[in-house]
């Protein structure tokens, strides 16, 4: 029997799981001032986002696009200084077409900082009050998007929360939810059994490409997605780290390959081509874990599993993050970030069944509006850089 | 419980379940071997001889070559193990190498 909660009805059709009024920075020179905004708001559900870059990028576009008509988002205020080259109007008229309440204020035209501050926090405060009453509507898990991400690894990811979130999303896909797995210069090593669980050849080869592109991506840039804390967790090479990661994406047939904000059309297991397009250009694909979860909430979703080693403290803007622990060391060190100890299983104290029915619990309980340990302590984490993309291949989904 | 846990039947590798010290038994089909240092929760000990050029086996699946000849009970971590992809870069302080 599945769970059913009380979700947020957007007037776009899609239902989400938290209720967010989103301050959005469109450059750098704008960010200090919609941070003032939302600190005005410590208790409520105002959450920062932005783009830092100055000059146009039609990723970075699309991201905003989709971060601001994301169902967990419910109003939205941007923020621009005024002479930077972000598509302001264009993505207002997006969120605007989607039936959110969207303001725009320009610092060059509005008086400055203080008198920004003092104007976004009034009209922050009358977004609140418009969507107090979002039509509530039932929702299940059939209804979710899930992402995955890991983080902070160790030797212990790949034995213990890797595979407890791989069969996780086992029952979640097996129950008509989408979930994605990403980064693709983490998978380098694991094409060839990857490719073999594609619902199509033609998606398979599709599957070897994208690592492919990955793998000479990272060789360009003469690093593999490897931190010097991945070798004090006991792990060797970038392959060792690959297999360990592939496991949370589960024993599932591979449905489909989306892009950063490209949103699955249908349940099943998506993996996220995360690594750009074309010649190596800005530098690292995703500088940082919060690169990958920001992508993951463009694309949809509604929650993010993060499974870590060596200890992350993350959460992030709109979509909440479950926190899973592999290591019991690290587990027993930041126990007040951490939502679940996937290190009991390294100690024989839980199967890893018991621990992947803990993440689906989890999982069900946050949707229906308890905070995460993350939440609770008020991180907000976002990030954006510049990337650039060419559309999915024809292979790539599944037909609705 | 014991110490170290192997994870396919074709592994070289086995990975300590805790700060297994050095001189502890680890066993396989290849004869019962001891450590030759310390070893970190999670890193990985040669059950077999591995000579130079041989892949290291884990979950089944290749994760490098060995740079050098392993010993059985020897710490197989990124100072004698070398990806077939992109280089590992690490602080060598902090890499959890005991036995170096």
């Amino acid at each position: 029997m599945s769970e059913v909660w009380q979700g947020f009805l957007r007037s776009d059709g899609r239902k989400g799981i938290r209720n967010t009024v989103a301050v959005a920075y469109l450059v750098e020179c704008a960010h200090f001032v919609a941070d003032e905004i939302v600190r005005n708001f410590r208790d409520a559900e105002v959450h920062l986002i932005g783009f830092p870059g100055c000059f146009p990028n039609d990723y970075a576009q699309k991201m905003m696009e989709r971060l601001g008509t994301h169902p967990n988002v419910g109003a939205v205020l941007l923020v621009s200084l005024g002479c930077e080259s972000f598509n302001r109007s264009k993505l207002a008229s997006v969120i605007a077409a989607s039936g959110r309440p969207v303001e725009t204020l320009v610092i060059q035209k509005t008086g400055g900082s203080a008198a920004t501050i003092d104007k976004g926090t009034a009209l922050v405060r009358d977004m609140l009050d418009r969507i107090a009453d979002v039509p509530r509507v039932d929702m299940g898990v059939s209804d979710l998007v899930v992402g995955t991400v890991c983080g902070g690894s160790d030797g212990t990811s790949g034995l213990s929360g890797n595979p407890a979130a791989g069969r996780t999303f086992d029952r979640l896909v097996a129950e008509g939810a989408a979930c994605i797995f990403e980064e693709t210069g983490e998978l380098i090593g694991c094409e060839h059994i990857m490719a073999e669980r594609a619902v199509t050849p033609e998606l398979g080869a599709e599957l070897k490409a994208c690592v492919d592109k990955a793998a000479r991506y990272y060789s360009v840039l003469g690093y593999g997605s490897f931190a010097a804390g991945n070798a004090t967790g006991g792990l060797s090479t970038i392959e060792e780290k690959s297999l360990g990661a592939y496991v949370k994406s589960g024993d599932a047939p591979i449905s489909g390959i989306i892009k950063p904000g490209d949103v699955p059309p249908k349940g099943g297991l998506y993996l996220m081509d995360v690594v750009p397009d074309g010649e190596v250009r800005f530098g690292f694909p995703n500088i940082s874990d919060n690169a990958e979860i920001v992508e993951m909430i463009a694309s949809g979703a509604h929650m993010t599993l993060f499974i870590t080693g060596r200890g992350s403290v993350v959460g992030s803007a709109i979509s909440p993050v479950i926190k899973i622990c592999a290591n019991p060391d690290t587990y027993r060190a930041l126990a007040g970030d951490m939502d679940i100890n996937a290190g009991a299983i390294i100690e024989g104290k839980q199967s890893l069944d018991d621990v992947a029915g803990e993440i689906y619990t989890r999982i069900c309980a946050t949707a229906a509006g308890t905070a995460t340990a993350s939440e609770a302590l008020g991180h907000q984490e976002f990030i954006l850089t510049y990337k650039s993309f060419d559309p999915i291949g024809p292979a790539c989904l599944p037909t609705v | 419980m014991s110490a170290f846990l192997k994870l396919h039947r074709d592994d070289n590798v086995q990975v300590a379940l805790r700060l297994v010290p050095r001189g502890a038994r680890i066993t396989s089909e290849s004869g019962t071997f001891e450590t030759q240092s310390d070893v970190a929760m999670a890193h990985k000990v040669a059950d077999r001889p591995i000579a130079k050029g041989d892949l290291v086996i884990k979950y089944g699946m290749p994760i490098g070559t060995a740079s050098e000849d392993i010993a059985p009970g020897a710490h197989v971590h990124v100072h004698n193990i070398v990806s077939r992809y992109t280089a590992t870069h690490y602080r060598k302080e902090e890499a959890g190498l005991t036995d170096v």
